[in-house]
């Protein structure tokens, strides 16, 4: 199957070969990886795609091992991505903290299972906090992208392809192992955005030029703090630019349900389902989740009574609502540990107890 | 008229200051990956993928692109610089502790997948740059801030060879252990640390030198009496010699 | 004439050089340099240098720069 004959044609395919597809599409150069369920289909079809393609793909000896090679590739200017899931994305923070002051864009595509530990394989969203708030040291942060659907990981994955090289910033895309072992119809296009120049700073010989340095150490206080005043500077911009969500019937909502990711699309159904009941719901979807929506998300608690965050995990994203809501109305959790997202009827049974 | 017989490489940086100990032989060692560059031409089109440890900033002496890896992650990193850029040299200046401690599966995975990579070890016996403590190369019997009473085989267990494990793995096309306590040695490291670069230039697979070197601060010796334990302790340990060269086999 | 040019600023004080030089022409000076080190001085008033590098060789510090064989 050559590339292009994956281009403006709809088909029938797993969330994890779509998210594949899309990055061979955005022109990803290089695939690091390691196997671990429930995304192991990336790294089957990297191996042969990239050969056949003539770029490079290496079975890395460990995550560790695979997101180091992201970033030796990505340095010479080059996409490049690795992907892994929960307890092997743990292992790769200390080179996703080292990639922000390096300011390389590496992609990685987490597709989380069930935690903490070596927890189990089914999906999971517990890995919010693992992307949000960083497992790596220092302040950081990293872009994120939460798919819903298999079209979502197509449209996302190119999308982190060019944020991570437009803000020289690690960028991850989380999906879970719903996501990408589920099917559906998705359509393929070309690559949608421009290509970034790397010429100014990407590592390929110091040729004709003085020799650059990419480096995360900085020996003197004084120089770290002017670089991390940068560094957050430069995610300023981000968080005025690049906020994208989703949101519907708002407007008259006396109770708005937010979620992200897969479990966002029983919520969605949940919030028509309470509408139906003459309970005036409202959805809103965070698509980035750094940077998060919080001035929309602080909008809508001055003129709404309550939010109720819907999240797999013991209630993670629902912390960053409150802070946005920053008191204005109630906030409630209705979570599940692990495994499939409650059900459309479940959530509505469970709003109206709420209520 | 007199000609010129030493001068500095050129691929160190103008008017370089290093950061490392008196009598440190990473100072050797560096200039002499430098005039290897230098020699073969190769310093506009390499690059380096850094350590950490008393090499961290040695992206500061070299005067070629270069990336700074995590602890142990540098082979990593360059065989992602290789993967995306095969057209590259690309090479690692390591210690023990970053080569063959924490980065042991990164180093010995390069070799088996036989990258067209470059890999200098240090080899000091010690992790010099935290202070001085028990690594995977120290000495039996050697005393260190944690061996207090000496490396002990039941407590902390064995040394590792390194040049003889990377010679073990299918991939390496190079592998050699040299010494710099005499300037004769120091000539001959510089010659291994050529073949090291020239296999990955003809595409043979990876090259490896480990650098037997000093530690003076750490050992608490003079830089003389540095070289001594070198000739006396180390290498009847790490025995000095190729233990793979490809290039010599048919 | 052969000579060597040190650069005394980056002489950290090891005399590793002085052992190597078969000529015994490099001595510790009495100046120091801004590190503090009493550096290493080439004193050769009977032009016994052979130029033979290997004071330059052995320094790990860069400290001896040029050597000049004639």
């Amino acid at each position: 199957m050559s590339t292009q004959c994956l281009t403006n044609k709809k088909v029938l395919t797993k969330g994890n070969y779509a998210i594949a597809q899309a990055a061979v599409l955005a022109g990803c150069q290089c695939y690091f990886g390691y196997p671990i369920t429930p995304q192991s289909e990336i790294g089957e079809f990297m191996s042969g795609k990239m050969q056949e393609l003539n770029r490079g793909y290496v079975s890395a000896e460990s995550e560790l091992a695979a997101i180091n090679m992201v970033i030796g590739a990505v340095s010479t200017g080059v996409k490049a991505m690795t992907s892994s899931s929960s307890c092997a994305v743990s292992l790769m923070q200390e080179a996703l903290s080292y990639a922000t002051t390096d300011e390389l864009p590496v992609v990685l595509v987490s597709v989380m299972r069930g935690g903490p530990g070596l927890g189990n394989i089914y999906p999971s969203q517990g890995d919010y906090f693992q992307v949000t708030k960083g497992g790596g040291n220092g302040d950081y942060n990293l872009i994120v992208l939460a798919p819903s659907t298999v079209q979502e990981c197509v449209d996302l994955t190119y999308k982190a392809f060019y944020l991570a090289q437009k803000y020289r910033n690690p960028t991850v895309l989380l999906a879970d192992g719903l996501l990408g072992q589920m099917m559906e119809p998705v359509e393929f296009y070309d690559y949608p955005y421009p290509e970034i120049d790397t010429s100014d700073w990407a590592l390929t010989g110091a040729k004709g030029r003085k020799s650059r340095i990419i480096r995360s150490y900085g020996p003197l206080a004084e120089d770290r703090c002017v670089f991390l005043e940068k560094l957050f500077q430069k995610y300023k911009v981000i968080e005025e630019n690049e906020v994208e969500w989703e949101e519907i019937n708002t407007d008259d909502a006396d109770i708005v349900l937010v979620s992200f990711g897969s479990t966002s699309r029983n919520v969605k159904t949940a919030m028509k389902k309470l509408r139906e009941k003459g309970i005036k719901a409202g959805f809103f979807r965070p698509i980035t989740l750094y940077p998060f929506p919080n001035k929309r998300l602080a909008e809508l608690s001055r003129k709404t009574k309550k939010f109720v965050t819907v999240e797999v995990n013991m209630g993670q994203m629902v912390n960053d609502v409150k802070l946005a809501v920053n008191g204005n109305c109630p906030v409630e959790l209705i979570h599940k540990g692990v495994g499939a997202p409650p059900s459309a009827d479940e959530i509505v049974l469970k709003i109206e107890e709420l209520l | 008229m007199a000609t010129q017989v030493f001068k500095l490489p050129d691929s160190l940086k103008g008017d370089v200051k290093y950061s490392f100990c008196p009598g440190c032989d990473h100072g050797v060692a560096v200039r002499l990956v430098a005039e290897v560059l230098d020699e073969l031409g190769i310093r506009e089109n390499t690059i380096l993928a850094a350590s950490i440890g008393c090499s961290v900033t040695l992206y500061d002496f070299i005067d070629v692109d270069s990336l700074e890896a995590p602890h142990g992650r540098a082979l990593a990193e360059a065989t992602g610089i290789k993967r995306a850029k095969p057209d590259k040299i690309v090479f690692t200046y390591q210690g023990d502790g970053d080569f063959a401690s924490i980065g042991l599966a990164e180093s010995m995975h390069a070799a088996l997948r036989g990258e067209n990579l470059t890999a200098i070890c240090i080899n000091n016996t010690t992790y010099g740059m935290t202070g001085g403590q028990l690594g995977p190369t120290t000495l039996l019997g050697q005393v260190t801030t944690t061996s207090p009473t000496g490396r002990n085989v039941e407590y902390y267990g064995y040394p590792i060879k390194i040049a003889e494990h990377i010679a073990l793995c299918d991939g390496t096309a190079f592998s050699a252990r040299v010494s710099l306590d005499t300037v004769a040695n120091i000539r001959k490291a510089k010659q291994a640390i050529k073949k090291a670069f020239e296999v990955q230039i003809k595409g043979l697979g990876f090259g490896f030198v480990e650098i037997l070197s000093t530690c003076p601060t750490n050992w608490k010796m003079s830089p003389q009496k540095a070289h001594e334990r070198v000739r006396n302790e180390m290498m009847p340990v790490f025995k000095p010699g190729i233990y793979k060269d490809v290039t010599l086999q048919n | 004439m052969s000579y060597i040019v040190i650069d005394k600023e980056k002489c950290k004080a090891c005399y590793l050089c002085m052992e190597e030089c078969p000529k015994k022409l490099l001595k510790i000076s009495k100046d120091t340099n801004g590190l503090g080190n009493h550096v290493i001085e080439f004193n050769d008033p009977n032009h016994e240098c052979l130029g033979c590098a290997m004071c330059a060789t052995r320094c790990p510090d860069l400290a001896i720069t040029e050597v000049y064989r004639g």
